[in-house]
């Protein structure tokens, strides 16, 4: 099974309660999948920040002293814990040096995600304790994707939890399983991209995100998905500015979707969308297989 | 009439009122408010009881009705009105994938548009699809009738036995030994009669082509090999 969620704002005035509005929608899928649960938040960039969102299990050890630690890299640097993550920000232009010095001083932490404005939580257990735990309800945004996993292609792990992230400021989440999986895994290793699980979602990212350096854009990159991969999928998925949706062209995994003037909002089913300001008035329709749907902010304005 | 608001009551209490009724009662008058995308609402009735839905609904939705009327005056997740025995159940709004699924009787009405695998191995149902259908709609069906007054996803009717199927609109691809038929008398009649049931005035039986087995892949031959 699995449920996923997603919210793009388009009214500005709802960007503090994203984080609120998110958990909800998450929470309400728990019976989806009680494995792990996971969020994405796009928060709002500071020019010339970038964010590194990274998790250990031995928090208590592999963040000690971390500011101290990457401060004569960048005396800018700040390190915010929370739990088992913690989000280091850095100059945008020391940010590869702070990563590398990162991975050689403390190997045990993952990178969950980096960008611009991404923060990226995922642990085993419920959503309502993954929400608890990192404070997401508190997180303000300007859209988000959220995921509760019912294990089948992969261990229940921290790494095996989505979103996944395959580069800068991008994340998805999945309800489905794919097929070709580990042939596309070693097309994209030989073209470089690197993994960290044997997770079947995480090709798909990682997909996207080959394809997107490409110079296609999220709904190109989308497109393409439908005829490379081969399984079942609904995807949603991030990118710095934008949100999208594709289903593949049996699309037994269910979606169903809502607009309104203030927001876009997608939900497994739709009791995840029930608790979302004008509800009652949304145009609630189901995503179409094998149809791209995106937005973005930037093209938007 | 007994009001049910899934807001504050649990589902269960709805159900389990609607199966211990005593044959005959003239209690049979029942509303739900606030379903909220709840699954399993109004499930397993078997008494003529009438139900008045006031929202959306999640799974599986009045599935296997024997005899009761319901209502959602909203729209409907996966599997509404599933294995469906006798019956009316009617969605005001759109219905998900696998409507009226392995139904064997009753009528099923959907005034918005219903998503894939609508009728899928329909056995007896009746389905009124005032929108458009997905695709594999009716995918193996053995007997009842789909009538669509707007238009038909990929593979409609694909491995079909003998439900008929009615589409006004266009129709993207017919299934596997899915072919159109042609439209006689008594299945213009026929057609009158399920849009009647309906309640559907604007549409006339003439707009409507037939559809149906070609009774090729019933048995298996080597000759039909490709088809399958």
């Amino acid at each position: 099974m699995c449920g996923i969620v997603g919210l793009f704002l388009k009214d500005k005035s709802l960007e503090p309660k994203l984080g609120d509005m998110l958990s909800d929608m998450l929470v309400t899928m728990t019976d989806r999948g009680p494995d792990s649960a996971g969020i994405a938040i796009y928060g709002t960039p500071s020019v010339g920040r970038a964010k590194l969102t990274v998790q250990s299990a031995k928090p208590a050890a592999d963040f000690a002293g971390l500011e101290a630690l990457l401060k004569p890299v960048d005396a800018s640097v700040t390190v915010e814990l929370k739990s088992t993550h913690a989000v280091i920000e850095a100059s945008s232009a020391l940010a590869t040096a702070v990563r590398e010095l990162l991975a050689q001083e403390r190997p045990d932490i993952r990178v969950m995600g980096s960008g611009d404005s991404v923060e990226i939580y995922k642990e085993v257990g419920l959503p309502r304790d993954v929400v608890s735990r990192f404070g997401i309800r508190a997180m303000g945004g300007t859209h988000g994707i959220g995921h509760t996993r019912m294990a089948t292609e992969s261990a229940v792990t921290t790494l095996g939890a989505h979103p996944f992230s395959t580069g800068a400021d991008q994340c998805l989440v999945h309800n489905g399983s794919l097929s070709n999986h580990n042939n596309l895994r070693r097309e994209l290793v030989r073209e470089g991209m690197t993994f960290e699980t044997q997770n079947d979602s995480e090709v798909a990212a990682a997909y996207l995100t080959a394809e997107m350096a490409k110079g296609k854009d999220l709904g190109q990159a989308l497109t393409g998905a439908l005829d490379d991969l081969d399984g079942f999928f609904t995807f949603v998925v991030g990118t710095k500015s934008g949100f999208g949706v594709v289903r593949d062209p049996i699309a037994c995994k269910p979606a169903v979707m809502a607009e309104t003037d203030q927001y876009i909002a997608f939900g497994s089913e739709y009791r995840a969308l029930v608790n979302l300001p004008g509800i009652e008035g949304a145009r609630v329709w189901e995503p179409e297989p094998a149809t791209v749907y995106f937005w973005d902010h930037e093209k938007a304005a | 009439m007994r009001v049910f608001d899934l807001a504050t009551t649990p589902l269960r209490e709805l159900n389990s009122a609607l199966h211990t009724l005593a044959p005959g009662t003239n209690d049979t008058n029942f509303e739900v408010v606030n379903p909220r995308g709840s699954h399993s609402v109004a499930v397993g009735i078997d008494q003529p009881v009438v139900v008045e839905v006031h929202g959306s609904v999640g799974y599986y939705c009045a599935g296997m009705n024997d005899g009761g009327t319901v209502t959602v005056h909203g729209s409907a997740g996966p599997g509404v009105a599933e294995n469906m025995m006798s019956g009316t159940v009617v969605i005001e709004g759109d219905a998900s994938q696998y409507a009226g699924a392995t139904g064997r009787g009753g009528l099923l009405v959907i005034k918005g548009n219903a998503a894939s695998r609508c009728g899928i191995s329909m056995k007896g149902i009746d389905i009124v699809v005032q929108g458009n259908i997905g695709h594999m709609s009716a995918f193996m069906g053995q007997s009842g009738h789909l009538v669509v007054l707007g238009n038909a996803g990929e593979a409609l009717g694909d491995s079909i036995y003998e439900a008929k199927l009615f589409v006004r609109g266009e129709v993207k691809s017919l299934g596997a030994d899915c072919i159109e038929k042609e439209m006689k008398p008594k299945h213009l009649k026929l057609l009158a009669d399920l849009l009647e049931k309906a309640g559907i005035a604007d549409a006339r039986p003439e707009e409507f082509k037939r559809y149906g087995s070609a009774r090729k892949l019933y048995n298996f031959n080597i000759d039909n090999a490709e088809a399958y």
